[in-house]
């Protein structure tokens, strides 16, 4: 699997920089490189039931934490928290050392914050390339008098990110054969992908995934996992993953957070949590943790 | 004084049919998720099937109601079998579109068999009015509000109490559940159809025996719109205080600042509760399962 | 046989006719409309008139609708809006070329005033909002006799540019023709930029598009204002065209004959505005010729004409959205393929 930095071998493929004019050429490959982000005290609670009993734990930026625990631990209702959807009633949220815990929804996407979804939430109306060319959104500008005449301005944005696209996102993921079908078409597996292609676009500086290996096999595993750690390495991006898959949690990830009934009992690398007695009992179970 | 008791009076009184016609809504919405933009049209051919009992084929206003209930209930099946069920993958959205052709398809063929005039059909309650000194109240509206007033607690019971009655609730609220519990959903639906059906028809009967029949009376309950947002649009309990609130508000309007203003008065108020309390006064504010 | 088209630029592949066997059929279809006042009789002038606004209105009613998925039902009465904007501003002695916008902003405006309590809940209530929206409209068309001239309703003075009169269906023809054309080709650039795809993206899965930075609320009203502009510039050039009109006119069956328009289309496609525009005003026409000619068997047939639209209008509807719900965009589509791919089976 190429990992990395030459387009695939289209012989013109250099014609895509005479199209974009100079002014919009993207310098190189600069990253603007990942954040940390942290949840501090957060509780959360839905009428009766307490889903978060103050959370605490950091993501350090660039790297790739897990958060784990059996259904119902409130993994969920952590990314919610972190999104937006939800408002702690206690505690914050901290991206780069900002607080975000009252930004409204959309507009943390400008801010570096990237999610997919744990049952696809791509949209059925649209192909793969312009499922993708919406994580471009947060950054444009042109207004839509311009968009209504398609003007200048709107025609080199929409040309600049089709640019950017095909060669950081579509390129990399290796979607490139699907780009126009519609979404609906594609198997479950490179439907997940499209997905983390969109996070991409948005040029997260925290992505978050929630179940991304989800109900794959093993080579589809792999692959992801193997793009999770690009994602990483080339991006910075600081990664936070909800999981299940034991094996690729202690794999990929350089810090562990397990939560169980809305509380964190433990935290640390993956062999020191894979050894925690409460780990164990709460999740893992016994003669040692899987793979 | 006694002007805006009177007004008041008439006004609750008449009240109890609108909140028959929301509850029409409301056990659809709560039942099967969908929007039923064809309320007011269902509501209107029941009384037009009525009057077809009674006047053109001259048979007892009794028999005449219990056919036209019996009719509807069939075209609500039929309805539901051809239209819903091949939907029911799709949006909302398309739904509600289906339920606006369904309105418009009933309105057409309304007018087409029966034209535009207004009819009068018999009353099946009694007409004497009632006087509390000077105050008149006319029997017809009493009489609406009292078979509102019964149909409407039954159907709180039935709910509540019945086995049939709850198995209907489980399927609005979970149909996968409560399939997997043994309950058979289609029929839950299906029944739901015709119970909205039949409460329309009791409710178009009981306007155009007391205010006349023609295709405008389908208009009459787009007021109940303005019910059911106020109330909320899950709640029959929300549906029926609205229904007070609304006819109040109609007959203080149409009493003080003319009839012309009784239809758009509820319009008005329909755009001044979404300004200020979107969720109607016991609407459930949804938090989304993400 | 054409199977596909090969592009080399991605400017190429974005344009909107992107092959030259397009190019050269829509150059033909243009220069056919541009000369129909000279090979056209009477009627199919006044005709493609008609159609020209039902278009613009179904475009409109498309974006809201059919890329948004918020339903209006108030679409009939904002047509209403745009007429008596563009008839009192006319009046007052305004040229086309400034009335025509202004109606178009104005019924923007209103759109976005009826929109913003309603969108900020659910997009059902946009429906119920445009219901009370469309009742409270035609009572001020009814009763605001200052503006409106009221039941008997108004004239509208001829379009004029610098003292040149768009008087009669030819001039007035070419006028339509050009704001419905331009309107089209708005609405497919729409399409082509975040704007419209961020509409489809607030109809298919709104948290979704949330956290991908789109203001819900901001973009719903949006698409909302957009449809309401149209059926605003719409309504203008049904005043200019009819030179006089009456409340009467906007029902709330017109707002259904949109919705039939936009459904039997193809939600979300211009092309589907166009060709479900065009078959929702010929329909009409060969029901009153069926009408006219069976009335010496059934002479009764005359006056059940209204109801019977009102039938035929909702049976499209539920029989499209059962059948075939992306509309007639899709089996032009379909029929497009075959014969691209003839002889060969598609």
């Amino acid at each position: 699997m190429r990992r990395g930095s030459a387009p695939m071998g289209y012989p013109d493929s250099h014609r895509m920089d005479i199209a974009t004019p100079a002014a919009v050429r993207p310098a190189g490959r600069a990253r603007p490189g990942g954040l940390a982000l942290s949840v501090e005290g957060v509780d959360l609670r839905f009428g009766g039931i307490h889903a978060l009993r103050e959370v605490s734990f950091a993501a350090a930026p660039g790297q790739i934490t897990a958060i784990i625990g059996p259904n119902g631990a409130g993994k969920t209702s952590v990314f919610n928290t972190i999104s937006g959807f939800y408002w702690p009633s206690a505690g914050l949220i901290r991206l780069g050392g900002e607080d975000i815990t009252r930004v409204p929804v959309h507009a943390r996407a400008a801010l570096g914050l990237a999610r997919t979804f744990q049952n696809i939430a791509l949209f059925g109306g649209l192909s793969v390339l312009e499922n993708i060319k919406l994580g471009g959104h947060h950054a444009m500008k042109a207004g839509v008098f311009s968009a209504l005449r398609y003007g200048r301005a709107a025609r080199e944005e929409e040309m600049a990110l089709r640019a950017a696209v095909e060669r950081d996102v579509i390129d990399f993921l290796e979607i490139d054969h699907i780009r126009h079908l519609p979404v609906d078409a594609l198997p479950y597996g490179l439907q997940k992908r499209v997905e983390l292609a969109r996070a991409l676009a948005m040029r997260p500086r925290v992505l978050m995934l929630d179940e991304p290996v989800a109900g794959m096999n093993r080579e589809e595993t792999e692959d992801m996992a193997r793009f999770i750690l690009d994602v990483q390495e080339e991006w910075g991006a600081t990664v936070l993953l909800v999981e299940h898959d034991m094996g690729m949690v202690m794999d990929i990830s350089s810090h562990v957070v397990v939560l169980n009934f809305g509380e964190v009992i433990a935290s640390g690398t993956p062999a020191e949590v894979r050894r925690h007695p409460q780990v164990i009992e709460a999740y893992l179970g016994t003669e040692g943790a899987a793979a | 004084m006694s002007e805006f008791v009177e007004y008041s009076l008439l006004g609750l009184l008449s009240g109890g049919v609108i909140a028959l016609v929301a509850l029409s809504f409301v056990l659809i919405y709560k039942g099967t998720g969908v929007v039923n933009f064809a309320v007011g049209e269902v509501m209107m051919l029941g009384a037009y099937f009525y009057y077809a009992g009674t006047v053109t084929f001259g048979l007892a206003p009794w028999i005449a109601f219990a056919l036209s209930l019996g009719l509807i209930g069939l075209l609500a099946v039929a309805v539901e079998r051809s239209v819903l069920r091949p939907l029911s993958g799709q949006s909302a959205v398309a739904v509600l579109m289906a339920t606006i052709g369904m309105a418009s398809i009933i309105h057409g063929a309304v007018e087409a068999v029966w034209g535009g005039d207004t009819y009068s059909p018999p009353t099946l309650l009694p007409r004497t009015p009632l006087t509390f000194g000077e105050i008149l109240i006319p029997g017809t509206v009493l009489g609406n509000f009292v078979v509102a007033a019964v149909l409407i607690g039954a159907f709180l019971a039935f709910f509540r109490y019945t086995k049939t009655g709850i198995a209907l609730r489980a399927t609005a609220s979970d149909p996968v559940t409560a399939a997997v519990l043994g309950i058979n959903i289609n029929y839950s639906q299906r029944l739901t159809w015709v119970l909205s059906g039949l409460v329309g028809t009791v409710a178009g009967v009981l306007i155009a025996s007391s205010a006349g029949l023609s295709p405008l009376l389908a208009a009459a309950a787009l007021g109940v719109f303005a019910a059911i947002i106020l109330g909320g649009l899950d709640s029959i309990l929300g549906a029926i205080v609205a229904s007070l609130i609304i006819g109040w508000v109609e007959a203080l309007a149409a009493g003080y600042l003319g009839g012309k203003t009784r239809d758009v008065v509820p319009y008005i108020v329909v755009l001044a509760i979404l300004i200020v309390r979107p969720y109607g006064l016991f609407g459930t504010r949804t938090i989304e399962r993400l | 046989m054409r199977t596909g088209v090969f592009h080399e630029t991605f400017v190429a592949e974005e344009r909107l006719w992107d092959s030259t066997t397009t190019q050269r059929w829509m150059l033909a279809f243009t220069l056919a409309l541009f000369t129909l006042p000279v090979w056209g009789t009477d009627y199919m002038l006044a005709m493609a008139c008609i159609v020209g606004i039902h278009v613009i209105a179904t475009l409109g009613l498309n974006i809201t609708t059919g890329n948004a998925g918020l339903i209006s039902l108030s679409h009939g009465a904002f047509l209403g809006v745009g007429c008596y904007t563009v008839a009192w501003l006319a009046k007052h002695g305004v040229p086309f070329y400034l009335t025509l916008p202004a109606a178009g902003f104005v019924t923007a405006a209103l759109g976005v005033i009826v929109g913003l309590p309603s969108l900020r809940v659910k997009g059902l209530y946009l429906a119920i909002a445009t219901l009370a929206a469309h009742f409270i409209l035609t009572f001020v068309f009814r009763e605001w006799e200052a503006v409106t001239g009221g039941v008997p309703g108004t004239s509208i003075p001829r379009a004029s540019l610098f003292g040149f009169e768009v008087g009669g269906d030819r001039r007035v023809f070419y006028l339509i023709f050009a704001c419905a054309f331009a309107m089209a080709v708005a609405a497919r650039n729409l399409g082509r930029t975040y704007v419209g795809r961020a509409f489809v993206a607030v109809r298919d899965r709104d948290i979704s598009a949330e956290i991908l930075g789109v203001n819900l609320l901001r973009t719903k009203l949006l698409a909302f204002a957009i449809g309401a502009f149209y059926a605003g510039v719409a309504g203008g050039l049904l005043g200019y065209f009819y030179g006089a009109i009456t409340p009467e006119y906007f029902v709330l069956t017109l707002s259904v004959f949109y919705l039939a328009a936009v459904i039997v289309g193809g939600l979300g496609s211009v092309l589907g505005s166009i060709l479900g525009a065009l078959f929702m005003t010929l329909l009409p026409e060969l029901l009153r010729l069926a009408a006219h000619a069976s009335s010496q068997w059934f002479p009764a047939v005359a006056g059940l004409l209204l109801p019977m639209q009102q039938v035929v209008f909702g049976l499209l509807i539920i029989v499209f959205l059962v059948l075939e719900p992306h509309g007639l965009a899709a089996i032009w589509a379909r029929i497009r393929r075959t014969f691209h791919l003839w002889p060969f089976r598609t």
